[in-house]
């Protein structure tokens, strides 16, 4: 692969996994439990998220020349509350029951920490280009993560997955996974899950490492 | 007076905040170390959530009934620059007062807590005084959430517990036990 091309690859996989806003840095939490008590509530959210974070990092990174030092958070938030403006009352005319069920949490998508960051740490001092595959990495990282949490809070509060039934009648659904105690449990457990895969990957890395040294 | 006293049990404890809405979780998580900073903060929070309850009354009234599209930008903004006026202006009157809340203020400003607020009232159709009513109840119960958590995690410090399971994991499993706990409110007004 050319250099470029690698590069940007670099960067999209960062966010999909290496760098994941949600189970590594743990960021933009506020909108997110609240959404994910089925994976199709979390792929809207998701979704609405992905469009606000790719054009706001757009925007910030083509108009980086002209946004003055001071005031560029200022100028920052009121680009993405622009665009979840948009993103709301799309979404409310577009398919008004989902908008409904999500209610209040679509304009929250402005506190979302992760979209806000990755505009001062990404999008203000890098090319339109790489700022916007980065944007793509970190919002497909970010739907991602909401469709696990999602899924697994859908399957195990209701038996369902996107509404179709995967168990037997007789499966008793754990109700307390769609209320939210189980957002904070399986968000935690799922953290729990990466941190263990990450120690086991450096565990590897360090045996093989001695193994090495032992051969020469 | 029953309506008011309802709006403020309702988001002190059955519809908390931090426990049942996943508002305002980073300082929640982040500055939940240390029991007084902890209710240093949440008081830093009460006091914003008044100002934000008056500012979104306000702009609700006079201007968002001509232009309901600038909602959530103009509840950003004059959120924002009024608890930055007031922040100076607490320095020049009274630097004890700045030193115990000043430092919080900007971290709370543009909190989801904050707009969560403006927005859910909004929703809810408050006016005034029931405004005040709902973020007086909100920011208290935030600050309930934030000071329990802390007393949890200062407690569980001591406790031999994997080291792989220690910092964001472990204190989400123990705000899940926390907001099941708080789950035993919601049948508090039903019965009567």
């Amino acid at each position: 692969m050319p250099k470029s091309k690698q590069d940007a690859y670099q960067e999209f996989i960062k966010g999909l996994w290496r760098d994941n806003p949600v189970f590594v840095q743990v960021l933009g939490m506020c909108p997110m439990l609240a959404v994910t008590n089925s994976a199709e509530n979390a792929l809207a959210m998701g979704g609405a998220t992905f469009f606000v974070l790719v054009a706001s990092s757009f925007f910030v990174a083509s108009l980086q020349r002209w946004i003055p030092k001071q005031v560029r958070i200022s100028t920052y938030i009121i680009i993405i509350a622009t665009f979840v403006t948009v993103t709301d009352f799309t979404l409310e005319a577009l398919v008004p029951r989902l908008h409904k069920e999500l209610g209040a949490f679509i304009p929250l998508i402005v506190a979302n920490c992760m979209i806000l960051g990755r505009q001062e740490a990404f999008a203000s001092r890098n090319s339109v280009r790489l700022a916007v595959v980065d944007a793509l990495g970190m919002a497909s990282g970010f739907l991602f993560a909401l469709l696990a949490l999602g899924s697994v809070r859908e399957i195990l509060g209701e038996g369902r997955l996107l509404g179709m039934d995967l168990f037997s009648p007789d499966f008793e659904p754990w109700v307390i996974m769609i209320l939210p105690p189980g957002g904070f449990l399986t968000l935690g457990l799922l953290l729990l899950f990466f941190n263990w895969l990450r120690e086991r990957k450096e565990r590897l890395v360090e045996r093989l490492d001695a193994w090495e040294a032992q051969g020469q | 007076m029953r309506e008011l006293l309802w709006i403020f049990v309702s988001a002190l404890l059955i519809n908390n905040f931090v426990l049942a809405y996943f508002l305002g979780l980073c300082p929640f998580l982040g500055v939940s170390q240390r029991l007084e900073t902890a209710f240093r903060l949440g008081l830093a929070t009460v006091f914003v959530m008044l100002i934000t309850a008056l500012c979104a009354w306000f702009l609700n009234t006079y201007i968002l009934i001509y232009a309901p599209y600038l909602r959530l930008i103009s509840f950003i903004v004059v959120i924002a620059s009024t608890v930055q006026f007031i922040e100076m202006v607490i320095k020049k009157l009274s630097p004890a007062l700045f030193k115990a809340l000043g430092i919080f203020l900007p971290l709370i400003t543009t909190n989801c807590a904050i707009l969560g607020l403006a927005i859910f009232s909004t929703n809810k159709g408050y006016g005034l005084v029931e405004g005040l009513i709902y973020a007086l109840g909100a920011g208290l119960g935030f600050t309930l959430a934030l000071v329990l958590m802390a007393g949890l995690r200062q407690e569980s410090e001591l406790a031999p517990v994997p080291r792989l399971i220690r910092g964001t994991a472990m204190n989400l499993i123990i705000a899940g036990i926390l907001s099941m706990a708080f789950m035993g409110f919601a049948g508090l007004f039903s019965a009567s």
